[in-house]
């Protein structure tokens, strides 16, 4: 399909919303071994569904998650379990401030 | 392009060791790490962060930067003398290519030359294309009736002579109705091409808002600040409210106040459920600069027992 600008339009997705991704899809988009997000899951970063990595099957926004981790992990020289850490507590400011916002506070 | 002093970046002395460096370099990439900073140009410091670091982490090439930096200040116009790092080897690894591609062109006019293609790069063994990132800021209006945004990309690539370049890429995207800020956009097959057989890698977009002069996002929320009268506040109005899809009509109840909140169910951004837009209310007062509009004002001074301080326990 091409627009009036002579320019190909691309076929899109929300990743977050309309998209499963396989442990290879993971690994690709992050570039790196299957190792590597292996780890992220025994560290409870990610929660696949299914049993074991072959099968797993991973929401979208696991990407954002497994590159935040990984980006952690490399430019702030910390371990898995500290990057694991981190995120979690990031996901708490974030409600917090979700909640702050929902009853009329700047943030 | 402009004299860089990485060693003002590092927050560092001219003199210090390796040993502060690094303790330095790791204060101050918590501090702006565009992940955990919430300060406003997290990223570009970040950037500058990494390059600075680079340099000056690497013994050989902060020698060769030394070697420059007596005779110039950060910010200066610098062109590097033509045989500036004759005698210096440079043997330490080069930054992967996502990283090298936001160094400036300082860094690149020193150092670019000695970039190898392919690294830091591995295939990855099936034989698929690596994946691309970039992040692109869309319009609120783009997301709420769906939109086709040019949008251009700058990417990496390397030169016939080994140096890093950056080369605009224009895409034509359709912005999906009811994306959300943080949310990504893949394009498959629009990442590097496949190693032989192998399929094209893919391109993630990572979706962020322009700031928008009425409204303020929150996921599929918006807040818009909507001025009314005092009478309007205090009488009880309907009144005409912007929402992305059009104007609506809305009923101020008798009595509101300063900072009320209501709720325009299902006008904020598209989805299942869309989002709501929430008005809050904002007293603005007429200017009091006709001798009309200061007789009104003194009627109701003097005919209104109003004490705006009352909780405040002070008498008027």
């Amino acid at each position: 399909m091409t627009t009036e600008n002579g320019l190909p339009q691309y076929s899109i997705c929300i990743l977050e919303e309309q998209t499963q991704l396989t442990l290879a899809d993971l690994c690709g988009a992050c570039s790196v071994q299957d190792q590597q997000i292996i780890e992220l899951v025994e560290a409870g970063v990610l929660e696949p569904q299914g049993r074991e990595p072959a099968r797993w099957i991973f929401v979208g926004a696991s990407l954002h998650r497994a590159r935040k981790a990984l980006r952690l992990q490399r430019d702030l020289d910390i371990g898995l379990a500290g990057a694991a850490l981190a995120l979690e507590l990031m996901d708490e400011i974030e409600s917090l401030r979700t909640r702050l916002r929902a009853v009329g506070g700047e943030y | 392009m402009e004299f860089k002093d990485y060693y003002k970046i590092m927050d560092v002395a001219r003199d210090a060791t390796q040993d502060e460096i690094k303790r330095s370099y790791r204060k101050l990439a918590r501090k702006y790490h565009p992940d955990v900073s919430k300060e406003a140009n997290a990223e570009a410091r970040f950037k500058e962060l990494g390059e600075a670091y680079e340099v000056l982490k690497d013994a050989e090439k902060r020698a060769a930067y030394d070697q420059l930096g007596a005779s110039h200040k950060g910010g200066q116009e610098f062109r590097p003398p033509p045989d500036w790092n004759t005698g210096f080897e440079f043997s330490g690894g080069s930054p992967s290519g996502e990283d090298a591609a936001g160094y400036s062109d300082f860094f690149s006019s020193l150092f670019g030359q000695h970039f190898q293609e392919g690294g830091a790069r591995r295939a990855s063994p099936h034989g698929k294309g690596e994946d691309h990132h970039a992040k692109v800021l869309i319009d609120l209006e783009d997301t709420f009736q769906g939109a086709t945004r040019s949008i251009t990309l700058r990417v990496p690539s390397v030169d016939a002579q080994g140096r890093v370049v950056t080369k605009d890429r224009i895409l034509n995207v359709a912005i999906p109705k009811g994306i959300r800020a943080g949310q990504h956009i893949r394009l498959s097959g629009q990442g590097s091409p496949g190693i032989g057989e192998g399929k094209a890698g893919d391109l993630y977009l990572e979706v962020a808002f322009r700031p928008h002069p009425l409204y303020r996002v929150d996921g599929r929320d918006l807040y818009l600040e909507l001025p009314v009268s005092p009478w309007e506040a205090a009488l009880g109005a309907t009144v005409k409210v912007p929402t992305l899809g059009g104007i609506v009509e809305l009923k101020i109840p008798e009595g509101s106040v300063a900072g009320r909140k209501m709720r325009l169910k299902g006008r904020g951004i598209a989805g299942n459920p869309p989002g709501d837009c929430y008005v809050i209310l904002s007293i603005a007062l007429p200017p009091a600069d006709t001798k009309v509009a200061k007789d009104l004002y003194r009627k109701m001074e003097q005919e209104i027992d109003f004490n705006p301080r009352a909780k405040l326990g002070v008498p008027k």
